[in-house]
């Protein structure tokens, strides 16, 4: 069994949802009571698939204007974005268009997006249709997930998805700035399980790799 | 709050009012015993916090920020650029004398119109128009933050989009005043007390109808300001305006009026800041060093510049890189901080911080966490590095399980278990209530809260009388150094010397004499008690 870490950012505007979607997936729960995000909060999942145990080391952002300039330092290392919106708010759905630009311009490692329409359990309401949404997912290479953190939909299916590609990532590209990790005993580890390379800096990599695996689009 | 002892307030007897000055037999009583135990306590003081004296916190001219500290420690590791980055000037305070002159005759007043207050429709600072209802009036305290071109920033109550006009009112206050060279510092209408504080790029005013002196709300407004520069920093702020002289500063700092919020409330009911001092939760020394060792030994990295721990909004310990000191200002925006999020209970958070008496020129990136299940005990590791989170994570990991090991946590879950101590265990009968602040160390110690003051309205009465005790000490136009004073309900006695400040709440019916005795039994017993209650040695990593 392999065994791979990887950096996953969430970004997206103040009160989509970001810190109660990763706390319902991380922490099985839901509080209407959240509060908001200081700075930025690190969570770590382990869960085992497709024969790899991954290891996703999850940085939950905050939304707010002053910690903007902080986003880089979580961003830069990503192996994955989850880009989340409110379904229910036009607006925070264009926010992510400034992140999508702004990771494109600053990022050259493969990275797997994933579109995340929030607030699923309010689509009566919502301002954004899941035909413009796809449809903007496409044109840049995300997934796309339409999720409620209230009533627990869609959450473990995006994480899912985002996972899978990493897998697929790579295995594609070993150069994608995945990190091979130790996560067994190292008494039942056969003595090079994992496919020779740690890959632990892996700057400097282009854009040569960006096509492989379905979501990665930058 | 219900304040009637100020009719008595000038029953102080004079000769009690001047140790230095007089020699009644009265103050031989006070001074000689006890000042022989203080002096070894400062034997021992420690230099965990930079001391300060009340005169030049008010004069203080808070533009004149600290900076350049961080950039020295990043450039040059250890060595010490601090001492010559920070000056004071006092010229802003020179004019103050006259309002001072007003606030003891002002502060009876107000204490003798308590009554009045509670059922009294209030003069109106505001009319009908700016649309708040006359509960928007009645409000005891009013915080008011503006731009330097009158933009709103801030109102402590009611939605500051929604006071455009009295923003403006204010704004073109403070301009018509400093146009002509001069500086406004406050003014006395009725029984308000509107208290300014101007900075470079914001203007704060206090409105007030509370029991605090002008001297302690210019206190609590830089308290506000250090808190907005906090999230912002100096620098930030400064770029912001030049580039913008009408920026809309909410913008910046959407999501941390919170923190606003919160400082005030705070500064409504803990004594920390007014004394300025840090409250330590009291723990047996060796279990205190041990808990300062686990960090020294698991977080000696680069760059670490404090390590603090704090349960309860007290100070459980605080190692700090060599030369380097935390201003107790500084820690009391941590606190504010931790208090206010409960967003660091869900994960470890990494955080940028300014403080600005360190350095308000920039960040320190916080590493938050809490240590125990229930989020009682809480760690900040505080860095110059932005890239050092995973380093952090992992000191964090190693401390933790050396406090489990060796009952660290429990030693701190228990005395938060026990509540601090009751006024009892000092074995003076009649003394209700104290707080105690040892003025090298810039700590203090106080019991628990007990009967009579279990009601909220007790304990704003309580806390009322404090402010007029602390008031009437630190007034700088004749700062007493003992005052006895005999109210209705309680007896009050504060005491200040080089070494320490004492304000104790006595029962009513106690005489002088007799208090004078438990005053002397009680410094005795702090003395005593001291290793526990007291960080007597800072630790450095
Ligand atoms: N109805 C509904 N509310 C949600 C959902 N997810 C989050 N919220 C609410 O949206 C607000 C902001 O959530 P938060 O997780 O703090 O957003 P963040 O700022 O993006 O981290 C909170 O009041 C949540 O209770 C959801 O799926 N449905
Ligand atoms: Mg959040």
């Amino acid at each position: 069994m392999k065994s791979i870490e990887a950096k996953v950012v969430v970004l997206g505007s103040q009160g989509v949802g970001k810190t109660s979607v990763v706390i319902r997936y991380v922490g099985g729960m839901f509080s209407k009571a959240v509060s908001p995000t200081i700075g930025a909060s690190f969570f770590t999942y382990k869960m085992t698939l497709d024969n790899y145990r991954i290891k996703l080391q999850v940085w939950d952002t905050a939304g707010q204007e002053r910690f903007r300039s902080m986003a880089p330092m979580y961003y830069r290392k990503a192996n994955a974005a989850m880009l989340i919106y409110d379904m229910t708010s036009a607006d925070s759905f264009y926010d992510i268009k400034d992140w999508v630009s702004e990771l494109k311009k600053n990022i050259d490692t493969p990275i797997v997006m994933c579109l995340v329409g929030n607030k699923n359990d309010l689509s009566d309401i919502r301002e954004v249709s899941t035909e413009d949404a796809m449809e903007y997912a496409s044109s840049i290479g995300a997934l796309y997930c339409e999720t409620s953190a209230l009533k627990n939909t869609g959450i473990d299916d995006a994480f899912l998805q985002v996972a899978q590609q990493l897998i697929k990532l790579y295995e594609t590209s070993p150069n994608s700035g995945l990190h091979t990790i130790d996560l067994q005993d190292n008494s039942s580890r056969p003595a090079s399980s994992s496919p020779g390379m740690k890959v632990d800096s892996p700057k400097k990599q282009t854009a040569q790799s960006t096509n492989s695996g379905g979501g990665c689009g930058c | 709050m219900d304040e009637s002892e100020g009719k008595e307030a000038e029953q102080v007897p004079p000769s009690v009012r001047n140790p230095d000055s007089a020699s009644a037999s009265d103050q031989d009583d006070f001074v000689e015993p006890a000042s022989e135990e203080i002096k070894n306590a400062v034997l021992v003081a420690a230099d965990t916090f930079v001391d300060i004296n009340y005169d030049d916190l008010v004069n203080e001219d808070y533009d004149s920020h600290p900076s350049g500290v961080i950039h020295a420690i990043v450039r040059s590791g250890s060595q010490d650029e601090h001492s010559s980055s920070e000056h004071n000037d006092t010229s802003t305070g020179e004019e103050s004398s006259e309002d001072h002159n007003e606030i003891p005759k002002d502060l009876s007043a107000a204490l003798n119109d308590v009554a009045l207050k509670e059922s009294d429709p209030i003069e109106e600072i505001e009319e009908d128009e700016y649309g708040k209802g006359s509960k928007w009036q009645l409000e005891k305290k009013h915080i008011f933050i503006l731009s330097s071109s009158g933009k709103p920033i801030y109102s402590r109550h009611g939605q500051e989009d929604k006071l455009v006009t009295i923003m403006g009112v204010l704004q073109a206050l403070i301009s018509f005043v400093s146009a002509a060279k001069d500086s406004m510092r406050s003014i006395v209408a009725g029984d308000h007390k509107f208290v300014f504080l101007v900075r470079e790029h914001i203007y704060l005013v206090a409105v007030s109808k509370g029991l605090e002196s002008v001297q302690q709300l210019v206190l609590q407004l830089s308290y506000i300001y250090n808190q907005i520069l906090s999230v912002l920093t100096f620098t930030s702020l400064q770029k912001i305006f030049k580039q913008r002289r009408n920026y809309d500063l909410r913008r910046m700092l959407s999501g941390s009026e919170k923190f606003i919020d919160n400082l005030l409330n705070l500064m409504d009911h803990d004594p920390s800041f007014k004394l300025q001092a840090v409250r330590c939760l009291p723990l047996d020394s060796p279990v205190r060093d041990s808990i300062a060792q686990s960090i020294i030994q698991h977080a000696r990295v680069k760059d670490l510049v404090f390590a603090i721990i704090l349960a309860n909004n007290q100070l459980v310990t605080l190692v700090r890189m060599k030369k380097y000191f935390l201003h107790p200002m500084d820690l009391h925006l941590i606190i504010n901080l931790v208090n206010a999020s409960e967003s660091f209970k869900a994960a470890e958070s990494w955080t940028p911080i300014c403080l600005p008496k360190f350095d308000a020129s920039g960040f320190l990136q916080a590493h938050i966490s809490y240590l125990d299940e229930s989020c009682q005990t809480c760690m900040l590791l505080l860095s110059v590095d932005r890239e050092s989170f995973f380093i952090l994570s992992e000191c964090k990991k190693k401390i933790q399980e050396r406090l489990i090991k060796y009952n660290g946590l429990q030693a701190i879950s228990d005395s938060l278990m026990k509540t601090s101590y009751s006024c009892q265990q000092c074995g003076i009968s009649d003394l209700r209530h104290f707080l105690y602040k040892s003025r090298s160390m810039a700590q203090y110690t106080s019991p628990e809260l007990e009967a009579p003051y279990l009601s909220d309205e007790e304990q704003e009465r309580l806390f009322g009388l404090y402010l007029y005790l602390h008031n009437r000490i630190h007034t700088s136009v004749r700062p007493l150094k003992i005052l006895y004073h005999v109210g209705k309900h309680e007896t009050l006695l504060g005491w200040v010397t080089q070494q320490f400040e004492l304000y104790a709440v006595f029962g009513p019916l106690i005489t002088k004499h007799t208090a004078i005795g438990a005053i002397n039994k009680l410094l005795r017993w702090i003395k005593k008690e001291e290793t526990r209650l007291f960080i007597l040695n800072s630790a450095t990593f």
